[in-house]
């Protein structure tokens, strides 16, 4: 088999009963992750959960240190993730704790936890190699994440986990889309902004512990802040901003687990980010609301109505038009012909043009405090902005009327 | 005695001397990217070293080190732009911007190596991440008289060398321009007025703090590299007012947190009966963070104070 028929077959789940658990928990994860992502987002403070979860990994390590010295199995999940939560919630607190009561930056608490947390996770790395028991303690795999030869009690597990994420995004989503969307107005209706915001970092720090084994720790940040912003590209409206956010996170990180499945020996993480990253690429381009695309086409549509403009009224009074992109667009409409001399329908469209001018100049000098006629730019025709009873008693007021 | 000298010598001056001159590399230009609020600046170009040192292996096939240097600066300055063109082309803020791009960067990194054959070549995420500075050891030497000895100093590691020089290029550029970063850093609206180009100022000290950041990554690993471009300006920051102090005491710090990171980290096991070193680039890290956290406990200025940006810049 091929690797893209391995990877359908990943996809629909259908590669083993481990590796089908192991990308459904990741999509779940994504959704999750997705969707506190959002609020963090909104919040402005998505370099914090790089500090959360940068700041897991002395966790990890204390966690198997502890549990192999009380002479357990230092690799047994549900432990790592409890002392990753409880070291990510410590660094989460210095953050916080640096910002507020000291003279330093956000930035820099940010900067400062995530360095020297994972500088002290390292030598706990090293000082657990040196254990007798510990010499392949497989921590590594959560640096990057790795699903293979995943345990399917793990798998299971991290399926399970990120579905009660999910449904924590649910449950707090209307106080968090409050804050993240006017944290004055929510304190006035009686949302305790601080109580807030410390949950959705929460959630933020439960998606990071569950997606260490997956992602690894390293990486999992760009799925808290990936997805979000690939969301704000197709709405302006907080609620769809977040489901938006929590669908690309699943379906990057769905697909890519599934990819990883299908293709030996690349690790999960990575895959998902390139997936997530491809998501925010084609909506950076494509969105009709704010991609690079559409204002492109937007602006060119709107040079050439100009250009149209200026031309027609050019014509009108008789100048001869050098602007090549105007000529253009005059012959290609059919209002001039390859000479430049003005077409039958040249000829109308200019006087139809200059007559709509001379209404527009003609309103604005009688009824200069009319907020209506602040419309004016220069392209939109009167018509848009007056009734025809209006247009008429306008023509009878006009200094000399042209015929059109 | 003498052999514990000559041990010293031999295993762990140098790894001291490269580890204190990266930290201080970073450090200089950490100062003002921390006053800027840019100081996750370091972190964004730490992270996407990986990926340019993959990719000028790829292209060249070595391990050189000029080759490596080269890819990593380009990286490094290819990131930058790319936050800038997610900023303006997709209005996103800045921070997200730099999370998007450094993040999908190193994972486009970690996937290139795992997807090239680079068996049999020293590349992997680990090194990247910590390094290796406890193999940088000083093999001709015998003991401290070598120290004077041209033959056996032309055999010290050639990252002393590299990071020496960087560090020159850093103190004569913060040197130069001390004016012009000074007065761009705490009023930028005066610095254009005065004539200062803001813009080119910044992104020469973007420049400088990637060349110091891709020399250190290239010794000490990027954890290092990460963490003395904060911590040690943070912990001045806290000491005083005055931005040239602030610079000396920086430079102060990233020295303690090499020197006794380093010791703390060769040594401390055997005090504790363990013949196991750990390692170096976390120690350093991690005695870094702890001269901060004393530094916001006790700092004689670890509050704000409104003034203060305007003190230093009548007194620098």
């Amino acid at each position: 088999m091929t690797t893209a028929d391995l990877f359908l077959d990943a996809l629909s789940l259908r590669a083993g009963y481990n590796s089908a658990l192991v990308t459904v928990g990741a999509g779940l994860l994504g959704v999750a992750a997705g969707g506190a992502g959002a609020f963090v987002f909104l919040r402005k403070r998505a370099l914090v959960s790089d500090a959360i979860t940068h700041a897991t990994l002395p966790g990890v390590a204390l966690a198997f240190i502890v549990m192999a010295a009380l002479g357990g199995d230092g690799r047994w999940l549900p432990g790592l993730i409890f002392g990753s939560a409880v070291s990510a919630a410590i660094g989460l607190i210095v953050v916080e704790w640096i910002a507020a009561r000291t003279r330093l930056g956000e930035d820099a608490a940010i900067g400062a936890v995530l360095s020297v947390f994972f500088g002290l996770g390292i030598v706990l790395l090293t000082v657990i190699q040196t254990m007798s028991q510990g010499k392949q303690a497989g921590l590594d795999g959560f640096l990057l994440g790795s699903t293979s030869g995943m345990l399917a009690g793990e798998a299971v597990l991290i399926a399970a986990a990120g579905g009660v994420a999910v449904a924590l995004v649910v449950a707090l989503r209307r106080p968090m889309t409050m804050v993240a969307f006017d944290p004055e107005h929510a304190a006035t209706v009686g949302i305790d902004v601080r109580r807030t915001d410390l949950a959705m970092m929460g959630l933020a720090l439960i998606v990071t512990v569950i997606g260490l084994k997956i992602v690894g720790l390293i990486l999992i940040v760009a799925l808290l802040i990936i997805p979000p912003v690939t969301a704000r590209f197709w709405t302006d409206r907080v609620d769809r901003l977040i489901l938006i956010s929590a669908g690309a996170g699943g379906l990057a990180s769905y697909s890519g687990a599934a990819f990883s499945a299908a293709a030996r020996d690349v690790p999960t993480g990575p895959v998902i980010v390139l997936f997530a990253f491809a998501l925010f690429v084609l909506s950076l381009a494509l969105s009709p609301l704010r991609g690079v695309l559409a204002s492109a086409l937007r602006h060119r549509r709107f040079q050439h109505r100009v250009h149209l403009r200026q031309g027609l009224l050019a014509m009108a009074r008789g100048e001869a038009i050098y602007d090549r992109l105007t000529l253009r667009i005059l012959r290609r409409r059919g209002l001039i012909r390859r000479d430049g001399v003005a077409t039958r329908e040249g000829r109308g469209a200019a006087g139809r043009a200059q007559l709509d001018e001379t209404r527009w100049a003609t309103a604005r000098r009688l009824r200069a405090d009319d907020p209506v006629l602040e419309r004016y730019d220069g392209l939109t025709p009167i018509d848009d902005v007056l009734t025809s009873d209006q247009v008429e008693h306008l023509d009878s007021l006009l200094p000399k009327p042209e015929s059109t | 005695m003498m052999d514990l000298g000559v041990d010293f010598v031999q295993l762990s001056l140098a790894p001291i001397v490269i580890g204190t001159l990266a930290a201080i590399a970073c450090a200089l230009p950490g100062n003002f990217l921390l006053l800027r609020r840019q100081a996750l600046i370091g972190d964004a170009i730490s992270h996407v070293a990986l990926p340019g040192i993959v990719v000028a292996f790829l292209v060249t096939g070595t391990v050189a080190a000029w080759p490596m240097m080269i890819g990593a600066a380009g990286a490094a300055v290819v990131a930058v732009a790319l936050i800038e063109a997610i900023k303006r082309l997709g209005r996103v803020e800045p921070g997200a911007a730099m999370g998007v791009v450094f993040t999908t960067l190193f994972a486009a990194g970690v996937l290139l190596l795992e997807q090239s054959d680079t068996s049999g070549v020293h590349i992997d995420v680990e090194h990247a991440l910590y390094g290796n500075l406890e193999s940088l050891i000083w093999f001709d030497a015998t003991g401290w008289r070598s120290l004077l000895d041209p033959a056996a100093l032309a055999k010290l590691p050639p990252q002393l060398f590299r990071l020496a020089i960087v560090l020159a290029v850093i103190v004569a550029f913060i040197a130069a321009f001390w004016k012009e970063l000074a007065i761009s850093t705490f009023d930028p609206g005066f610095a254009e007025t005065v004539g200062i180009r803001t813009g080119a100022v910044g992104f020469a000290l973007v420049v400088a703090a990637a060349i110091a950041a891709v020399a250190a990554f290239d010794a000490v690993g990027s954890i290092i590299a990460i963490a003395m471009f904060v911590c040690p300006p943070a912990t001045a920051r806290l000491m005083t007012d005055r931005l040239g102090r602030q610079i000396a005491w920086s430079v102060l710090f990233a020295t303690t947190s090499a020197v006794a990171g380093y010791v703390f980290a060769g040594y401390g096991p055997l005090w504790f009966g363990s013949p196991h070193a750990i390692s170096a680039a976390g120690m350093i890290a991690t005695v870094s963070g702890l001269q901060l956290g004393l530094a916001c406990l006790l700092g004689p200025r670890r509050r704000r104070a409104v003034q203060a940006a305007a003190a230093s810049l009548h007194n620098p």
